[in-house]
């Protein structure tokens, strides 16, 4: 008998745990049936971003204003916009699009920083019928004042916010950069998240030696960044009940395999759907399905977590000892 | 029953009948109609229904003249057409209004009546338009508000299907256009109950139809013409008639009673006022203050014109009547008498029936919006009550030549304002990007709305589109506010601007213990001595109280940036008594839900912060008993001491500068609207909040920052270090690095006071420190830590001598940035894409050259009083302009053309003759020189000189002759310059045809891809997908090749140029064009504010738009095929940018994405096709061999 792929995210049944991630393609429609046809057990909708509504919104703005009432002979320099879809519109539509082109969940994404205009985004993407909210909590504290602490509570008060605004099922996307990240995620556990998905992966600026610019830059993930993940939902996974999605470097059958074993509920592919289209879901299920299949797991449910710090046969080698290791295997090879 | 009010101004109201009443509506746009016609389309865009349930065709025609064509054949075709217009737009409907009538068919024309041109352009109201109608068959029916705006607007549509008489329905240009009034507004309901449905079954049924074929316009002969003629003769007889009845049935679904003569005042009045138009409220409150004073006065509104009435008009007037004063708000010199004053008088003669004709006397007033007040009215009165009357006169103005105009008594005004108990009056100051006049409407909608009062606001603009200064006059009265003349005391006075103050008479309306408000960076303890004294002083004379409020600070923490609207609006409603202040705070909160609701989040709740700040951050400031500080108010007049300026700038510049024109004496005005030019440097006005700074050392010299400016602001000269002798402290000089100018010395120069800190100069230069990146040759810099170093830097600039300009390569950018610019300091809007290519070619050519403009934007930043920025050397030359029409440019520059070739060819032939006279070689010298650049130019004013001095002495008929002839002996390039508006659309055909000749003219088109003076609407050269007004939807057609047509004639030198994408083809094509003798039509790329960019960016903007291929650079030189090499040469390279790359950054395309983004998609791919596929023919262009046209000048 074949294993049991299903598994269980923030309260919905999944058919499998593998999920795609937020990108440009879960968008589009037909790129969503495909990946359902492929098995994917739910999609996150690209991130609707905070600054980029906002940044649109006072565009449009400048953009009507712009020497508008200052003239005789024009009372502005563009027509009144009809049926204006601001960012938040476009999206809402797309969630609705999307819910009626597939029966695999639809998980709304909302990158953003600031309490106001953000749970009013999270409450329309509920109403839009939104299956969860994945909450992307990221911005670069570039004020020296503000202390770690500091970016934490502004984390967990958001949090609260959003979770009393909405009544669908709530999860938090972080980076991995925090000092004690295990005691942050139970106190985002405490505020309200009904799942962590463990990390986010932060973009990083570029320099254009020609025009002197920085610029923008977003590179694809490589297999070796599932560590990240791995390690700390070894870690969290006997401190919380809560569902942990493991995000970065899920590229292979292999990848999405020790997340799950490591206690992920979920895996969450994206820059290997990117690179290879919805097809390779199939291919990382059919992987996962063999080697379950080899070493007679009967579902993902048994397996999962069955390698956590709590489960391992040797804990020690998810702290310190494993740095050092690593760095001693290192050393003799180059001296 | 309750009727819905609404607060509209008087375009919106009319076009809302007109539209729910329409199926087709043909536009075009003009100031002040356009408005009626950007409504009409954007209502179509959204598919809104007309009351007949069907959404009416809105189509943008080339002109008015062919909207009226368009909108006759839609009449033929059983429509129900409409269209707006204004001034010289009705003057191009005339023809069609001939036929329209003459056809008896059924149609209403809605204009905003607009002075017409004469001996200048004014786009403020008068009935000189309306008037020049007045033969061709149509009723006239006159709206005095903004409530008979919608109502006469009805009543015409009802009654002209009744009639088939055409009605020109016709409300004064922005005093009623333009004011914003609650009115109770008309539902569909009301309208389906005035119309005749068997009217308009009738109308479709004589309609042009194959099935029951007719033929209407035939050429008729003169045996049955006349009588044809007069065979309408009934049908007009019966228009008063049936327009009582229509006003009967207006008044029994509305409750609104009008008459077609309107009486008011006593019922034995000895002495009445005969008006048309807005000024009827105004005469109301004279005659209300007279009659209050015992005496017998009254006044008849027309608001049927034609067909003039006489039984009704003569049944209106009081049986009493001794004396009566026609006012006629036209001229029209050397006739009897004005138009209203000639009908009066004609209707007494036919119809009076009383014992004694009445004397009449006829007056001119408020042309041009000149102000009508009570006051005026009350001396038109006077007059009537004088024992010897003016039998003409003029009133509102100072007649001190011939002597018409009446005296009145400005106090008058104020007292009748005071009279009015509950009427709360409030003026503001502000600056147009401020957000001052938005929140101002905002607030009369608020109370219109929301509140039982009457709201009304009127708002001023100055000329200037950089930096202009509103003032907006807003009355709230629980009565219907019938003042339909700016505010003379406030009870309220707001500056929201602190600089103002330095240089405005802000406290200029400001009643006794009036509240002055005052946005303000200093604090009530600190503020008092920071006002000049003589603002001080006034605030303590009229008691004034006063508050502050840095609502800079405010609206920035808030998120706002630099529009304090919401801030100010907020401190305005707390001060004033409109309304109870919590009140006031949810209203105003409601009505930023409003706005902002559906536009985003964001926006919403930065305003509520501000509002929310504003009231904590307001302040009273305590008022000392006396002045303190030394600060006093400056001229707007900036003269540099022991210069000497021309006495009339004095007398007259330098008064309409200081706000004083309306002062101003008939003697003191040019009789031919004749001005001098280089006077924009009179004015000074600092508008820049930053300004460049120049880095001497990080400079490379290239001179692209002087190139593109669009207000000469910031200039480069070379000069003799020996020069910088008494130069400033803190001037800044570099050796000349080029090898242009050896041994010289250079600067580049901000001019402080004219900059106005667009950035562009910035964002181009290329010169960046190696150490801090983000620091360049220049960097915008706080203008007031530079601002007296620089102002002295730039005085000592200016008098350094200008380049020997015969020693300047003036075909590359440094040679020509080295050369004086001619065309300086404009209104332009701050990043203006016209003004560089203006500047340029004066700096290139500004001595010989003859500008014919188009009206548009350059006419306007070019030509629009106080000031002009085209300007003189140091000689006295400069550019001759003149503006005739936004018709005829081409052709009016061909006719300049024609005169100076006809004058130089017969300066030559008297040379001829006088050869005999002269030393031997002078006269083949005058012949041949001045062809040779600025080197032959020097010689031909020498030798020029030499003749002139010879000539004197030689006493015959041909030497005088030639002395007088004599400077067209030196060359002249005639320029022809406008828009795109002008040149694809309503010009086209002159311009075509101008091409088509042989003769020697340069068109330089500013193409901005839209109508921009009269705000962004679509033109032929409009790109596809973008949005414009006329083009909501995205414009769905691919922009005119004009460019292509033209080559079509192949003796014609086409170019096409972007500033900033090549600066140096630029100005090689300047000189291509100006060498070539024959017609030379240049494209020059233009950003404009109506494209939605980051005006600092327009030259990356333009790089990109000819990276694309939408822009791309090209010469098409018929001397090339003459030569045997191919005429058309590419420019620029092979698109290496998709055009979705390029237009997403503008706004006029990226907000079609949101709108309708899959609209958006398809046009932007469509656009893309047609960039690849122009590509693919320009690169087999490039490769055509032609034949040498054999047109080329003979000139």
């Amino acid at each position: 008998m074949k294993p049991d792929l299903s598994t269980r995210y923030l309260g919905l049944d999944l058919c499998s745990p593998l999920v795609a991630s937020a990108s440009p393609i879960t968008g589009d429609v037909d790129v969503l049936r495909r990946l359902e046809a492929m098995g994917v057990g739910a999609v996150v909708m690209p991130s609707l971003f905070e600054e980029q509504i906002e940044h649109e919104e006072s565009q449009m703005l400048r953009m009507q204003e712009t020497g508008a009432n200052s003239f005789g002979e024009a009372h502005d320099f563009f027509p009144a916009l009809q049926n204006y879809n601001s960012g938040p519109d476009a999206y809402l539509k797309k969630i609705e699009a999307a819910r009626k082109a597939v029966s695999i969940p639809v998980i709304a994404s909302l990158n953003g920083s600031s309490a106001g205009g953000w749970v009013h985004h999270g409450k329309r993407m509920a109403d839009a019928g939104a299956s969860a909210l994945e909450l992307n909590i990221y911005w670069v504290p570039i004020d020296p004042a503000e202390t770690g602490a500091d970016v934490e509570q502004r984390y967990v008060d958001l949090v609260a916010w959003m979770s009393e605004a909405v009544r669908i099922p709530l999860c938090v996307k972080i980076a991995p950069a925090f000092s004690a990240p295990l005691s942050f995620a139970l106190r985002l556990e405490r505020a309200g998240a009904e799942g962590l998905v463990l990390f986010n992966r932060m973009l990083r600026p570029d320099l254009d030696l020609e025009k002197l610019e920085l610029v923008p830059k977003l590179e694809l993930s490589d297999s070796h960044e599932s560590r990240v993940p791995l390690q700390w939902i070894g870690l969290l996974r006997q401190h919380t009940r809560i569902s942990l999605a493991a995000s970065s470097g899920v590229h292979a059958a292999a990848d999405a395999l020790k997340l799950l074993l490591v206690g992920a509920d979920v895996v969450m592919a994206t820059s290997s759907l990117l690179r290879r289209g919805p097809g390779h879901v199939r291919t990382i299920l059919d992987g996962m399905t063999t080697w379950m299949e080899a070493k007679d797991y009967a579902s993902v449910n048994q397996m999962r977590g069955s390698m956590s710090h709590q489960n391992c046969p040797d804990p020690t080698a998810y702290e310190r000892a494993n740095y050092m290791r690593t760095l001693m295997s290192y050393t003799s090879d180059v001296f | 029953m309750q009727r819905t009010t609404v607060t509209v101004d008087g375009n919106e109201a009319a076009a809302n009948v007109a539209y729910g009443l329409s199926e087709v509506v043909a536009i075009y746009p003009i100031t002040p109609a356009s408005t009626m016609g950007e409504l009409a389309d954007a209502w179509s865009a959204a598919s809104r229904r007309n009351v007949f349930g069907s959404v009416p065709r809105v189509v943008e025609m080339q002109s008015e003249g062919g909207a009226a064509g368009a909108m006759h054949g839609a009449l033929q075709a059983g429509a129900l057409a409409t269209s707006f217009t204004a001034s010289q737009g009705l003057l191009l409907m005339l023809p069609n209004m001939f036929k329209i009538a003459g056809e008896l068919t059924p149609a209403v024309l809605h204009v905003a009546a607009r002075t017409i041109a004469t001996h200048a352009l004014s786009i403020f109201g008068d009935h000189s338009d309306v008037m020049s109608a007045r033969t061709t068959g149509w009723a006239m029916l006159s709206s005095a508000s903004v409530q008979e705006a919608q109502d006469m607007a009805a009543v015409a549509h009802a009654t002209t299907l009744e009639t088939r008489v055409p009605f020109l329905h016709f409300f004064d240009g922005f005093r009623t256009s333009h004011e914003i009034a609650k009115i109770e507004l008309l539902d569909p309901e009301d309208l389906v109950a005035l119309v005749d449905m068997r009217a308009i079954h009738e109308h479709r049924t004589r309609s042009l139809n194959p099935e029951h074929p007719v033929l209407r316009g035939s050429a008729q002969n003169p045996d049955v013409f006349f009588q044809a003629r007069e065979a309408a003769n009934s049908f007009h007889d019966a228009v008063p008639g049936v327009l009582d009845r229509v006003l009967e049935r207006f008044a029994k679904i509305t409750g609104r009673k009008y008459a077609t003569y309107e009486t008011y005042g006593s019922p034995d009045a000895e002495r009445v006022v005969i008006v048309m138009g807005s000024a009827y409220g105004v005469v109301q409150e004279a005659v209300d203050h007279l009659i209050a004073r015992g005496q017998k006065v009254a006044l008849v509104q027309v608001r049927l014109f034609r067909p003039f009435d006489v039984r009704a008009f003569v049944a209106a007037l009081p049986k009493t009547v001794r004396r009566i004063a026609v006012l006629d708000r036209t001229k029209e010199p050397g006739a009897a008498g004005e138009p209203l004053y000639q009908d009066v008088i004609t209707a007494l003669a036919e119809g009076w029936k009383g014992e004694r004709l009445p004397e009449v006397i006829g007056g001119r007033f408020g042309l041009s919006s000149k102000e009508f007040t009570p006051a005026m009215a009350i001396a038109v009165f006077d007059e009537l009550a004088r024992k010897e009357m003016l039998r003409h006169f003029t009133v509102g103005i100072v007649d001190d030549v011939t002597h018409l105009s009446l005296s009145f008594d400005r106090e008058l005004d104020a007292a009748i304002e005071r009279a009015r108990a509950g009427e709360v009056r409030c003026v503001f100051y502000g600056l147009g990007s401020d957000g001052t006049v938005g929140a101002n409407k905002n607030s009369v909608k608020i109370v219109g709305e929301e509140t039982p009062l009457f709201a009304q606001g009127y708002f001023v603009y100055d000329s200037r589109k950089a930096g202009a200064v509103t003032v907006s006059h807003l009355r709230f009265s629980p009565r219907p506010i019938r003042s339909s003349c700016l505010i003379q005391r406030a009870g309220f006075v707001a500056c929201h601007q602190f600089h103002f103050l330095e240089r405005m008479n802000v406290l200029g309306e400001a009643d006794l213990g009036a509240t002055f408000l005052l946005n303000s960076p200093y604090g009530p303890a600190d503020v008092w001595s920071k006002l000049p004294v003589e603002v001080q002083r006034r605030i303590i004379d009229l008691k004034l109280r006063l508050f502050v409020v840095d609502a800079d600070r405010i609206a920035r923490e808030a998120g706002l940036g630099g529009r304090i609207n919401t801030v100010m609006q907020t401190c305005f409603f707390a001060l004033s008594d409109v309304l109870p202040r919590e009140e006031a705070i949810a209203r105003i909160k409601g009505a930023i839900e409003k706005s902002y609701g559906s536009r985003g989040r964001s926006l919403l709740e930065k305003n509520f912060a501000a509002v929310d700040a504003a009231l904590g951050g307001m302040s009273e400031v305590e008022i000392p008993s006396k002045v303190a500080g030394d600060l006093h108010t400056i001229s707007a007049f900036a003269r540099s001491q022991g210069t000497d300026v021309e006495p009339f700038l004095e007398r007259v510049t330098a008064r309409i500068l200081a706000g004083e024109g309306d002062l101003l004496p008939v003697s003191a005005l040019p009789v031919d609207g004749t001005f001098p030019t280089g006077t924009s440097r009179y004015e000074k006005r600092g508008i820049a909040r930053e300004i460049p700074i120049w880095d001497a050392d990080l400079c490379i010299q290239c001179g692209l920052c002087p190139l593109v400016c669009p207000h000469a602001a910031i200039r480069m000269k070379p000069y003799r270090e020996m020069e910088l002798a008494g130069a400033p402290a803190g001037f800044q000089s570099r050796p000349w690095t080029g090898k242009e100018f050896p041994h010289q010395n250079m600067t580049i120069q901000v001019a402080p006071d004219d900059c106005t800190g667009c950035g562009i100069c910035v964002e181009v230069c290329p010169a960046r420190s190696k150490s801090v990146a983000k620091h360049k040759a220049i960097d915008m810099r706080p203008r007031l830590e530079h601002l007296e170093r620089e102002r002295a830097n730039f005085e000592f600039f200016l008098k350094l001598p200008e380049v020997d300009r015969a020693t300047v390569e003036t075909a590359t950018v440094k040679g020509s940035q080295a050369l004086e610019p001619l065309f300086e300091f404009s209104g332009a809007c701050a990043g203006c894409g016209e003004t560089p290519y203006l500047k340029l070619l004066t700096q290139i050519f500004g001595d010989r050259i003859v500008v014919a403009n188009a009206t548009g934007c350059s006419s306007i930043f070019g030509g629009n009083l106080p000031t002009t920025p085209w300007a003189k050397n140091a000689s006295g030359r400069g550019p001759a302009w003149a503006n005739s029409l936004f018709e005829d440019n081409a052709e009016f520059g061909f006719g300049i053309r024609l005169a100076l070739d006809h004058q130089e060819a017969r300066a030559r032939e008297l040379l001829g003759e006088l050869a005999a006279q002269m030393p031997e070689g002078l006269v083949c010298a005058l012949i041949d020189a001045g062809q040779h650049g600025e080197k032959g130019l020097a010689e031909q004013r020498t030798l020029l000189a030499d003749l002139r001095h010879r000539l004197v002495r030689i006493a015959t008929p041909a030497a005088h002759e030639l002395l007088h002839l004599s400077e067209h002996l030196l060359p002249r390039q005639v320029w022809i310059v406008g828009g795109d508006g002008w040149a694809y659309d309503i010009g086209f055909g002159g311009l075509d045809h101008v091409l088509s000749s042989d003769r020697d003219v340069n068109v330089l088109v500013l193409d901005t891809g839209v109508y921009s003076n009269t705000g962004g609407q679509a033109s032929k050269a409009t790109p596809r997908g973008a949005v414009a007004k006329f083009a909501a939807g995205g414009k769905q057609l691919r922009r005119k090749d004009l460019g292509l047509l033209a080559t079509s004639y192949g003796h014609v030198y086409v170019a096409q140029i972007a500033i900033g994408a090549n600066p140096k083809q630029t100005i090689e094509v300047l000189h291509e064009a100006a060498a070539y003798k024959g017609p030379s039509l240049i494209l020059a790329y233009s950003q404009c504010i109506a494209h939605g960019i980051e005006m600092s960016t327009s030259m990356s903007h333009q790089r990109d738009a000819t990276n694309s291929g939408f822009w791309p650079l090209f010469r098409f030189d018929p001397r090339r095929a003459r030569a045997g090499q191919h005429p058309f040469q590419l420019d620029s390279k092979k698109p290496r940018v998709a055009f979705k790359d390029f237009a997403l950054q503008e706004g006029r395309f990226a907000s079609l994405q949101h709108s309708d983004p899959k609209a958006s998609a398809e046009l932007l791919q469509l656009a893309q096709s047609d960039i690849e596929e122009q590509w693919r023919l320009y690169e087999q262009m490039a490769g055509l061999e032609r034949g040498p046209a054999t047109q080329e000048g003979t000139t």
